[in-house]
């Protein structure tokens, strides 16, 4: 992967996410991390080489073909790329209008999700009017609202505080177990490592080591992903107070 | 935070930001091109009614220039004229007219003094001709031939010509105004998508991200500009009919209402106004939006 004739940004990377699994990509600053992350939410084109996604060769994917994939992506920028026009809501539905969804239809689902992400009292502020960590969750919200199979995130933790961000984290987590695959670019060594995740490490454009158990192949395919939990049969899943009052602060994840 | 009891509230914002200091630039542009294209219907309709006006009085009446030979007088050799005249198939009427109707015609060129009796002026016959079935000028000059009258028959064909083709230029001219007009409009609003492609570069990516066609995003842009325009187009229309009204109102007998004879039915010519701008400028916001998005990565 290069741009325009600069030297090559990634080189050599080959790996392969297994359905379901959740991942960290860490590396310094430069190394790669958000190129590789984009060439998966097909933003950039590889100049040689093969990227498949979900069984299709993507850097031969016709532009009229790109938006069927990207459906299936749900991307959580570092800078969150909110639309300052738009409020939170509709900000976090924004996807499933891109889908042609009937505001009547999805009102239920986006004010649940949003108050899943501890920003039902929010729902109608203006992006300018939240705090770093309200956009945050925004911006997962906004990335989940439509079961993506895939959840990328470039460093989602890089403007929040530590305990903040392990709340994020526990988001991910809990999108994970629902069905999604995750992959987190970070260079937030306390925070990755106390996930336990397995990682992927860049270096100026190579990937150089990986850490985890086993390596990243195949698995099992997991049962169909349920819908978004109501809040009475939510379980273990964050809610408005939680989040409020930080439980997860101290919890392992 | 917004008022609860705000239905508003629950119902999506426009994906393009609504309020921006340059569209409203372009709302005022749109207004006016929509106002002169109006009022060039208008003018239009005016210019070819009163060419219509002009050539039906040419087409309907002939006039026949009789001469004095040396047997008859001049006056005799009318009245015969206009005798043989209303003889012929296709004249409804035809008179002599009077010497001094005769001579008040040449007095333009030879001014106001009274004229010698020996100079030849020639008499005039008027011919009123049956509109369904007129006479030719040649069946005229043939029965005055016939009868023996020294005489020259003008059908007014000339001036005709000169109308019709004064009335057609001015239709064309008018036509050539509204199209460029109408260029004018889906040049503006190419430039004003482009703009907007290009200085809401954020929102089309997040859009693409998340899964929007290029359709999809450009017929944001359509949306956006075809309600613009027939905005413009309403306010447009409103103020070219206004103008209509007060030439129709103001100028009433004087020159400028012969020339432009406006009739209060033209003042419904601005209502499609609204439509054909908006029709313009969807089609002008998408061809671009889609032409400009495909080029995009």
């Amino acid at each position: 992967m290069r741009y325009g004739r600069d030297a090559e940004i990634l080189r050599d990377v080959s790996f392969s996410l297994p359905r379901g699994s959740f991942h960290f990509l860490m590396g310094a600053s430069g190394s790669g991390k958000s190129t590789l992350l984009k060439l998966i939410y097909l933003a950039e084109r590889a100049a040689r080489g093969r990227v498949e996604l979900f069984g299709r060769d993507v850097s031969r994917l016709r532009p009229q073909d790109r938006p069927m994939l990207r459906r299936r992506i749900g991307v959580v920028f570092q800078e969150f790329r909110l639309l300052d026009h738009l409020s939170a809501f509709d900000n976090a539905a924004l996807a499933l209008r891109v889908l042609g969804r009937k505001p009547t239809s999805y009102r239920q689902d986006v004010a649940e999700l949003l108050s899943w992400v501890g920003l039902s009292s929010r729902m109608h502020a203006m992006p300018q009017a939240l705090s770093g960590g309200e956009k945050q969750r925004l911006a997962i919200a906004r990335a989940v609202i439509h079961r993506p199979d895939i959840l990328l995130a470039d460093e989602p933790t890089g403007n929040v505080d530590h305990a903040l961000g392990l709340r994020i984290l526990r988001l991910f987590t809990e999108l994970n177990r629902l069905g999604a695959t995750v992959l987190i670019a970070s260079h937030d060594e306390d925070l990755v490592a106390r996930s336990g995740k397995p990682i992927l490490h860049l270096e100026n454009g190579r990937l150089t080591r990986y850490e985890g158990v086993g390596q990243p192949t195949p698995q099992p395919s997991p049962p169909a992903p349920e819908p978004y939990p109501h809040k009475e049969d939510a379980g273990d899943l964050p809610d408005d107070a939680d989040l409020d009052r930080g439980l997860y602060e101290d919890d392992p994840l | 935070m917004s008022d609860p009891l705000d239905v508003k509230r629950w119902w999506p914002a426009p994906l393009l930001p609504e309020r921006d200091g340059r569209q409203l630039t372009l709302l005022f542009v749109l207004t006016v091109l929509c106002c002169l294209a109006s009022l060039a219907v208008i003018g239009a309709l005016a210019a070819g009614r009163a060419a219509d006006g002009w050539q039906a009085q040419l087409v309907g009446s002939a006039t026949v220039v009789v001469r004095a030979s040396e047997r008859e007088s001049a006056d005799a050799a009318a009245a015969r004229a206009a005798e043989t005249l209303a003889g012929v198939k296709g004249v409804t009427e035809a008179r002599a007219m009077e010497h001094e109707k005769a001579e008040a015609l040449v007095k333009p060129f030879l001014g106001p003094d009274p004229l010698p009796a020996d100079l030849p002026v020639p008499r005039l016959v008027a011919v009123e001709l049956d509109r369904k079935a007129p006479a030719t000028a040649a069946a005229l000059q043939a029965a005055l031939k016939t009868a023996g009258v020294d005489a020259t028959v003008d059908d007014h064909s000339l001036w005709t010509r000169q109308i019709m083709q004064a009335g057609d230029l001015a239709r064309w001219v008018a036509a050539g105004l509204f199209a460029m007009i109408v260029a004018a409009a889906a040049a503006l609003i190419t430039f004003a998508t482009r703009q907007g492609l290009a200085t809401r570069d954020d929102l089309v990516t997040v859009l693409h991200l998340a899964g929007a066609t290029d359709a999809f995003i450009a017929r944001q842009f359509q949306a956006r500009f075809a309600r613009m325009a027939a905005f413009a187009g309403f306010w447009g229309g409103v103020l070219a009919a206004l103008a209509a009204a007060g030439l129709r109102l103001y100028a009433h007998g004087q020159t400028i209402a012969a020339l432009l004879p406006v009739e209060w039915t033209d003042l419904i010519a601005p209502l499609p106004c609204p439509f054909i701008a908006a029709l313009i400028a969807a089609v002008a916001a998408r061809l671009t939006a889609q032409g400009v998005l495909r080029r995009m990565p």
